[in-house]
């Protein structure tokens, strides 16, 4: 049995707490995207700031479960200063790290090739949140700041 | 098995209650299951799952059609729990009961049906700012498409309905269509005086009675209404199995819904003469075995006693507020009405400031079954302030002691988070 020390890493818990790049940026220049978790009810708006290709500001707003904020939280820090091309990768990396091998629950399609590109970007302390995939309800919780990432780089590389 | 046997002086014996549900006898995480969460579904005692394997095991064929023993059978139990179901809620006639889904398309087909054959731009329908998404969004869906007005009927502080302006807000509108008990905040509206209100402004009412049919003992005739949806699940019924109930002489006004097999009287390459009620409205093949099993849940909760039932809860509820507070004191809210007089069994719970969903996973690792999450009611979430809350929801199987470990659950959690680093 997966216990509750392997969902709520310290780690975690401190980003929850003390957020990193919490609160909105002025739009324009910054792009706003937002996300909902129709399950929980979660809202999170992903404000980013794309100069030259570049993620040169960034921040998050919203409410949200510990999973999910700290989530967002360290997914500031890993991307912020990063080009477009080295958020994805870091994107793709997390959400390989977030899938269920074999039994993926929604069904689709898992791309394994996803693997190699995700592979050699170091994940740092969002290895933390490795342990949700045990609690596949929460799943959802740890990639709603991503999948709303996503879509704002598409949106505001548009 | 045997039916509990019906006696409204005395207390329910849960336990040999909870003996009647097998899924109650499981683990999880280690621990016995403790079962809170009734509102989203009720657990199904052996009667209704006996039921729905005899029905596949013994008379299994279609309905209102064959002409062969088995096909008699499955017919004549169909139109059984028809009848019951109806005895069950107090309507005048069987053929005005009609069997859904679920609740939420018992209310589009009264959107769809009755609201679109009677409503056009400069409508208005009323409804209450405590309903589940199934009694807002079909009206919305309708708004856009005819521009009919929506009015939202407001709260007091303590979750219950403001009746203050209600004649003010009823004043043009067509259709009352409000919730007899919410699944957020257990209020139990007045729905007579809803009733009456509505009436006396020249409206129908609708009633979703869903959160509150599994409770308490129901009489649409007594409430005087005009079109109830419940749902089959949320009363020891199967999933996919739920029922309208509407005035005959409404009903026969209104279009059919869908169309299709059941439905009709003839049909020519011109045209169709649809059915008569109820079958007007249940096109193609019905959800058999899960008419018959909803059927057998009616049984059950006829043999107990609906007085007892809610007699039950009015004890449990008033434990668990009582007890819950006296030892969380600040530490947790409970929103809702105070008094049992005006709630049921439904406790949404804000926990020191420990996410819903974050309570929630601590409650699992000790076997409690809570919901976490918006409760389909996002407009009334706004309203309270909250993007979430924990509910616990009692039934017929819960006891003291379910509430006694969801208490040292929520102290573990408050524990659990607050070892951890600020």
């Amino acid at each position: 049995m997966a216990g509750l020390e392997d969902l709520y890493r310290e780690i975690i818990l401190d980003h929850y707490r003390n957020p990193r790049n919490r609160g909105e940026l002025e739009t324009p220049p910054a792009h706003m995207a937002e996300g909902f978790n129709p399950l929980c009810g979660d809202e999170i708006q992903v404000f980013l700031h794309v100069d030259a290709d570049k993620i040169c500001d960034m921040s998050i707003s919203g409410q949200g479960c510990s999973i999910s904020q700290s989530s967002a939280s360290m997914m500031t820090t890993a991307v912020l200063g990063k080009t477009v091309d080295e958020a994805r990768q870091v994107i793709r990396a997390f959400k390989v790290m977030m899938s269920i091998h074999g039994d993926d629950l929604d069904g689709s399609e898992h791309d394994h090739s996803d693997e190699s590109v995700g592979s050699d970007v170091s994940l740092g302390d969002l290895e933390a949140l490795r342990g949700v995939v045990k609690f596949p309800v929460r799943i959802k919780c740890a990639t709603l700041a991503w999948n709303t990432l996503d879509q704002g780089l598409s949106e505001a590389t548009a | 098995m045997t039916l509990p046997v019906d006696s409204t002086d005395a207390p329910l014996d849960t336990a040999a209650i909870k003996a009647d549900f097998p899924l109650l006898n499981r683990q999880v995480n280690d621990h016995q299951i403790v079962y809170l969460d009734s509102a989203a579904t009720s657990q199904k005692p052996r009667l209704v799952i006996d039921t729905l394997d005899r029905y596949y095991e013994e008379i299994n064929a279609n309905v209102h059609r064959g002409a062969y023993h088995i096909a008699e059978l499955a017919t004549s139990a169909t139109e059984d729990a028809r009848a019951r179901i109806q005895r069950f809620i107090g309507a005048p006639s069987a053929s005005e009961v009609i069997f859904t889904k679920n609740a939420t398309e018992a209310i589009n087909l009264i959107a769809y049906s009755w609201g679109r054959a009677n409503l056009n731009e400069g409508d208005a329908i009323l409804i209450t700012a405590l309903e589940h998404h199934a009694n807002i969004v079909p009206w919305q869906q309708l708004a856009s498409e005819r521009g009919v007005e929506i009015r939202w009927l407001p709260l007091t502080d303590d979750g219950r309905l403001d009746l203050t302006d209600l004649d003010q807000m009823l004043d043009g509108v067509s259709l009352f269509a409000f919730s007899a008990a919410s699944n957020v905040l257990g209020t139990l509206t007045p729905v007579r005086q809803l009733a009456d209100a509505a009436h006396e402004a020249g409206a129908l009412c609708l009633v979703d009675a869903s959160q509150a049919l599994p409770h308490l003992p129901t009489d649409v005739t007594a409430w005087d209404c005009d079109f109830m949806a419940f749902t089959g699940h949320k009363m020891c019924g199967p999933t996919g199995i739920g029922v309208l109930w509407g005035r005959a002489e409404l009903l026969d006004a209104m279009p059919p819904f869908l169309g299709g097999g059941e439905m009709i009287l003839n049909v020519t390459r011109e045209g169709f003469i649809p059915n008569e009620l109820p079958w007007k409205f249940e096109a193609g093949t019905p959800p058999i075995a899960e008419i018959i099993g909803l059927g057998a849940a009616v049984s059950y909760l006829e043999a107990i006693g609906m007085e007892t039932v809610r007699a039950h809860e009015i004890a449990l509820t008033d434990y668990a507020l009582r007890t819950l507070n006296e030892r969380h004191g600040d530490d947790l809210v409970i929103h809702g009405p105070t008094d049992t007089d005006d709630r049921g069994g439904v406790l949404s719970i804000c926990y020191r400031d420990i996410h819903p969903h974050d309570l929630s996973q601590v409650l699992d690792q000790r076997g409690i079954c809570v919901r976490a999450g918006h409760h389909c009611a996002k407009p009334l979430m706004k309203l309270l302030g909250v993007g979430a809350t924990a509910r616990a929801s009692v039934y017929i199987y819960n006891d003291e002691s379910d509430v006694d470990l969801l208490s040292d659950a929520l102290a573990e959690a408050g524990e659990f988070f607050s070892h951890q680093p600020a």
